[in-house]
């Protein structure tokens, strides 16, 4: 699956990283970093990740 | 399946009942015109960045919800007010007299803004919950405006500072001695009060709004606010007045049917209504007991709480319609809050409301953006954290003074 994180509309919430912490995480300077093409069993958390972010800049592109 | 109500929490549950398995008719009925959008930003970016003409379908348009694809057949009745629900005979009536039937019920009507008693004047007065509320308010927004918000809590402090970015002059009036007391309590309150007048919005604190003074009678302006009168006898000039005092529940269209409506919607943990295996609430109206405090139902009006309820109100249903178990582990989410006030990024987490004591963890109060952390204590337990201008990357560490909740957070550290 491929993930997509709109980086101009984030503001680093970290919202995702609670929810799946194997796909987002947030380096030593405060950003988002995160594996945009993560394995089909992540689906459920990054579609959570998709949910909880308050910006609604996450999308998920098959 | 009827869902009533079309915001986050309305939203969310079309799509857990979808992603949980039930494949029935889902309908949601919402009596705003516009699909789910999110609201946070209309008292913080949305209201800042647009301009003074922006029409409030752009404002839905550009902060509209993408629904999951598995939500995409869910029966959309838009711009529909529920006005009665029959919980004996299973149904609701919309406004133009159709009856709808259910077989199980989704409660997700949200709040809607309380209002000063006073119904004249009527023009210049505005609230902050949705896409028109935020849109009219933008309308009437120049550089050099006079307002007056009237209510310091955080929907207030946010349109306070961004009404000021806007180049309004802005005051704010809170019966209580700090603002945002309910959400972090008096001393980070202080610290947020001083930073909200050091960057040049004037707070009048200990002293609530009298009366709204309105135009010369028989001028053409007469029913357009002037000003306000406070309880101590002063009067403050304003061109506008941001009417933020609070919300009720959205339950009206619930009466006759027995429930306790007094704040929002009695749940079980499960999320079901009062005594109903088929009727459950979701979001801002929902009552529920939350065992990480305690057995105490309550509302609670944060963003998160829409998306957590829904995934356990559609599992409650459904194990309902197969006449299957109910889960055994209970619910019990960490309440999570955001605000942004003048360049001041708020986290909190769990819930700062209840604590007797706060003690600061890392920082200075007086020194808000360069950041502080401050634990909030029931007795001998950490019951919130609040973080102010923290790095995300260290929000976990302190997330995590919560999870053991018995243990003081100075003992964690
Ligand atoms: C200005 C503002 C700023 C906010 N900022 C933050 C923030 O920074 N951080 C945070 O955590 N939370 C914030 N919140 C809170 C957050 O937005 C809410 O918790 C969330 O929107 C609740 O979702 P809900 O679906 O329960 O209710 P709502 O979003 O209110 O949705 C309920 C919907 O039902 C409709 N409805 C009501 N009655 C009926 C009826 N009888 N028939 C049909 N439809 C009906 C309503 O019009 C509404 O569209 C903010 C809220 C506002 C208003
Ligand atoms: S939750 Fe959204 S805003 Fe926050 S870090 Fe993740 S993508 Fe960015």
């Amino acid at each position: 699956m491929k993930v997509i994180v709109d980086l101009e509309l984030c503001q680093d919430h970290g919202q995702c990283v609670i929810a799946a912490p194997e796909v987002f995480r947030m380096d030593e300077n405060s950003k988002l970093v995160y594996d945009a093409d993560p394995d089909e069993s992540m689906r459920r958390y990054v579609e959570d990740a998709v949910d909880v972010c308050p910006l609604q800049a996450i999308t998920i592109e098959d | 399946m009827v869902v009533a109500g079309a915001g986050l929490g309305g939203l969310r549950a079309a799509e857990q009942l979808r992603a949980q398995g039930f494949t029935g008719e889902i309908t949601v009925v919402g009596d705003e015109p516009y699909p789910p959008y999110n609201r946070p930003p209309l008292s913080k970016e949305a209201l800042l960045s647009s301009g003074d003409a922006v029409r409030a379908a752009e404002l839905a348009a550009s902060l509209a919800f993408r629904p999951r694809a598995a939500a995409g057949d869910v029966r959309w009745r838009l711009g529909r007010t529920v006005v009665a629900a029959d919980l004996t005979a299973r149904s609701i009536t919309l406004d133009d007299g159709e009856v709808l039937g259910w077989g199980a019920l989704v409660v997700a009507t949200g709040l809607r803004p309380r209002r000063l008693p006073q119904t004249a004047p009527a023009r210049g007065r505005h609230t902050i919950r949705t896409a028109a509320d935020a849109a009219g308010l933008r309308h009437e927004v120049r550089p050099g405006v006079r307002v007056v918000v009237v209510g310091g809590g955080f929907v207030g402090c946010e349109a306070a500072a961004t009404l000021a970015a806007l180049g309004c002059a802005v005051s704010v009036v809170e019966p209580l001695p700090v603002p945002m007391v309910r959400g972090v309590g008096h001393r980070v309150g202080a610290a947020l009060l001083e930073h909200h007048r050091a960057a040049g919005v004037q707070f009048v604190t200990g002293t609530g709004v009298s009366r709204l003074i309105g135009g010369r009678p028989g001028h053409p302006d007469a029913d357009r606010v002037r000003g306000v009168v406070l309880d101590d006898g002063r009067t403050l000039d304003a061109d506008l007045v941001v009417e933020s005092v609070g919300s009720q529940a959205t339950v009206e269209w619930l009466d006759g049917n027995g429930l306790d409506l007094t704040d929002g919607v009695v749940c079980d943990n499960h999320l079901r209504v009062e005594g109903r295996a088929d009727v459950v609430a979701v979001g801002d109206v929902a009552r529920f007991p939350n065992p990480r405090f305690d057995s105490v139902p309550r509302r609670v009006e944060h963003w998160c709480i829409p998306g957590e309820t829904a995934r356990r109100a559609a599992g409650t249903l459904i194990a309902h319609l197969n006449g299957t178990a109910l889960p055994d582990a209970s619910f019990a989410p960490l309440p999570s809050f955001w605000s942004d006030q003048f360049g001041l990024r708020l986290q909190s987490f769990g819930a700062p409301g209840l604590a007797d004591r706060v003690e600061v963890l890392e920082g200075e109060l007086g020194q808000l953006p360069a950041g502080v952390a401050v634990g909030c204590h029931r007795g001998g337990e950490v019951v919130g954290v609040i973080l102010i201008n923290i790095p995300p990357a260290r929000h976990p560490g302190y997330r995590s003074l919560l999870s053991s909740a018995a243990t003081p957070a100075a003992q964690l550290l």
